[in-house]
């Protein structure tokens, strides 16, 4: 009987040490400081800054190296502007119709199907109702651009997910899509 | 009972444990079946309310095929119920005048310039915003869409609550005949415990009454001196702890600073199995970073606005059971973001008042290591799952793999590098291969594993 209770005695000595093990606090470090310097660390908190935050917006009217500003403004007016006049920088040899393919699968395939008829996976499990299809929309490469870039009703801006130059692609690509339909 | 009264006739007998255990057996077997049966019965009754919703009144158009249209023109700026881009749309047709409402869909900015005073009102008090012209639309395909608006609110939340009550109980079900076996489990091992020791003492009653002297132990010495005198024993028992000493040392300190399966509390439950694995969302949707940059990124608020400006309610799917939360968890968890965002539900546009998430980091190499996202996603052309596991079922997320020097090493000695169609590098690679002997070039063969390229 005394082994029993031995036995009982180390299984919960053994159950208490292995249950303290808790995933949702990280575990301990060896020589944290090896582990996180002293520089900013990515979307961290900071008290260097007046919003406390590390990750600031750029100071404004400042344009990033490499980067088109973009002239037309988000209106209907813009929008109209834009379908008329806006054309691609791309030469003929610099679409990439490979790389708008893939661009067009992972970001607007989702809603607007991969054939671009409106058929999405989202529009078919009814959770984005609306999509339409190209055939039944009157959109040139620059009204393309446009949309994407800034949005339209209910479709968001992308600007911050696709650049300007991966933008073209997929309007090259929509229009490739919209010419097959 | 039957059991101990044959037992008590054939006394002596050992080998009838084995009946005992027999019997325990086939009665928790009869306990399991019969609560599996009522799991059975419960999904059945579930299905039943689900049918009376299938009801629809009649109009004048078709609301079937009006729904069709809806759902392709109307929907990108209206909603049945609830204030869009554009109102409103359920009951509209009781609002305005049939021909006005032809005239309005085929061309509102027309009507607009013309000065009709009710267009121009409606125009003004929808914030001056241009609803697109359709003049594809035929008088009888808007026939079809008024049907369809004109149809009455379901009452939906009716059978949806009916559903969940029945799935509550099949899951309470469930349960309680995980504690019937259990409790039936325990029920067999007192009444054991309770015929053992009967059994024990008719044994040593027939034994007395037969005069047969019970014979007892002698007492001899304690086992852990005999085992004190045995030095062979003992140096082999201390050669044993010691080497499971080291044994478990070395599996402790090998975990330090090793996160595998973190998963902690994120202030916005979001749950990757709805968004990447029902709706089939490509990870690079919201993580676009991860093909262009050193960091994967925490997906920025707007990102998630660019559907849920659309999407303010949870509202499941058929096939999918979500047992982890319900729908209420889900809409108040959007209701967050756009607490967070600054957007008015109500209004339909931002408030400007916004606060930033503090989303709780999970994967995060020490700072003396450099790892690149886009050049594995991009470059090299690696799933995401290949390291992050199948985050499309994770309804919480966690770190799936240990992310230690081993794992990354092991990973770079067994992956072949895709060299086709890079004629750039042919000749290097072609000498490489010739260098090492070897068909394909592994991420080690060249050079993902010197030190230098990660730790700088």
């Amino acid at each position: 009987m005394k082994a029993l209770y031995k036995i009982a005695l180390l299984v919960t000595a053994f159950a208490g040490l292995t249950s303290c093990h808790d995933n949702s606090a990280p575990n301990y470090q060896y020589f944290p400081n090896m582990y996180e310097s002293v520089g900013y660390e990515t979307y961290s908190e900071s008290a260097s800054f007046a919003n406390g935050k590390e990750g600031q917006l750029p100071a404004k009217g400042s344009i990033p190296r490499g980067f088109t500003p973009y002239e037309y403004e988000n209106s209907t007016a813009g929008y109209d502007l834009a379908k008329a006049n806006l054309k691609s920088p791309l030469a003929p040899e610099e679409v990439d119709e490979a790389k708008g393919q893939q661009l067009f699968t992972i970001y607007c395939a989702i809603c607007h199907g991969d054939k671009g008829d409106g058929k999405g996976n989202l529009s078919k499990r009814e959770k984005f109702a609306g999509v339409p299809n190209y055939k039944d929309r009157v959109i040139t490469e620059g009204s393309i651009f446009h949309v994407v870039t800034y949005g339209l009703n209910m479709m968001g801006s992308h600007a911050n997910q696709l650049s300007q130059e991966e933008r073209w692609q997929v309007a090259h690509y929509v229009m490739k899509l919209k010419s097959e339909l | 009972m039957s059991i101990i009264i044959f037992n008590m006739k054939k006394v002596g007998n050992h080998t009838s444990i084995s009946r005992i255990l027999l019997f325990c057996v086939a009665l928790s077997l009869c306990f399991s079946v019969s609560t599996f049966a009522q799991e059975a019965a419960a999904p059945a009754a579930a299905a039943a309310p689900a049918a009376d919703a299938a009801a629809a009144p009649a109009g004048a158009g078709d609301p079937v095929k009006g729904k069709e249209l809806f759902n392709a023109n109307c929907a990108s700026c209206h909603k049945l119920d609830a204030k869009s881009t554009g109102p409103a749309l359920r009951g509209v047709a009781d609002k305005h005048d049939k021909a006005w409402l032809y005239r309005w869909i085929h061309n509102s900015s027309e009507m607009i310039k013309s000065g009709d005073a009710e267009a121009v009102k409606l125009f003004a008090d929808n914030g001056g915003v241009t609803m697109t012209a359709f003049p594809q639309l035929a008088e009888a395909d808007i026939d079809n869409i008024m049907a369809y608006t004109s149809q009455p609110k379901e009452v939906a939340a009716a059978p949806a609550g009916g559903g969940t009550t029945a799935q509550a109980g099949g899951e309470g079900n469930g349960g309680s005949s995980n504690t019937l076996i259990l409790g039936a489990l325990v029920l067999v091992l007192v009444v054991l415990i309770v015929m053992l020791v009967l059994v024990n003492k008719t044994l040593r009653r027939v034994a007395a009454a037969n005069g047969v002297v019970v014979v007892e132990n002698e007492p001899t010495l304690p086992l852990w001196k005999a085992y004190a005198k045995n030095q062979f024993l003992v140096l082999v028992t201390v050669i044993l702890l010691m080497l499971s000493g080291a044994y478990f040392l070395y599996g402790y300190t090998m975990q330090i600073g090793v996160d595998q399966n973190y998963q902690p509390v994120q202030p916005i439950h979001f749950s990757h199995k709805i968004h990447a694995g029902d709706n089939g969302i490509d990870c690079k949707y919201c993580h676009s970073a991860a093909r262009v940059s050193k960091n994967s990124g925490i997906p920025s608020l707007n990102v998630c606005m660019n559907c849920h400006k659309n999407i303010a309610e949870f509202a499941g799917d058929k096939d999918s059971l979500y047992v982890d939360h319900s729908k209420e968890f889900y809409t108040g968890e959007i209701q967050k973001l756009y607490d967070a965002v600054g957007w008015d539900k109500a209004a339909q546009k931002y408030t400007g008042k916004q606060k930033p998430v503090k989303w709780v980091r999970i994967h995060n190499l020490p700072d003396f290591v450099y790892f690149n996202h886009s050049q594995h996603v991009s470059v090299a052309g690696v799933e995401c799952q290949t390291c992050h596991g199948p985050v499309e079922t994770f309804e919480v997320m966690k770190q799936n793999a240990p992310l230690t020097m081993g794992w990354c090493i092991n990973c770079h000695r067994e992956t072949d590098v895709k060299v086709e169609g890079n004629d750039y590098y042919k000749k290097i690679h072609d000498e490489l291969a010739k260098k090492y002997g070897v068909q394909k070039l592994t991420a080690a063969n060249m050079g993902g594993t010197e030190c230098g390229k990660c730790h700088y």
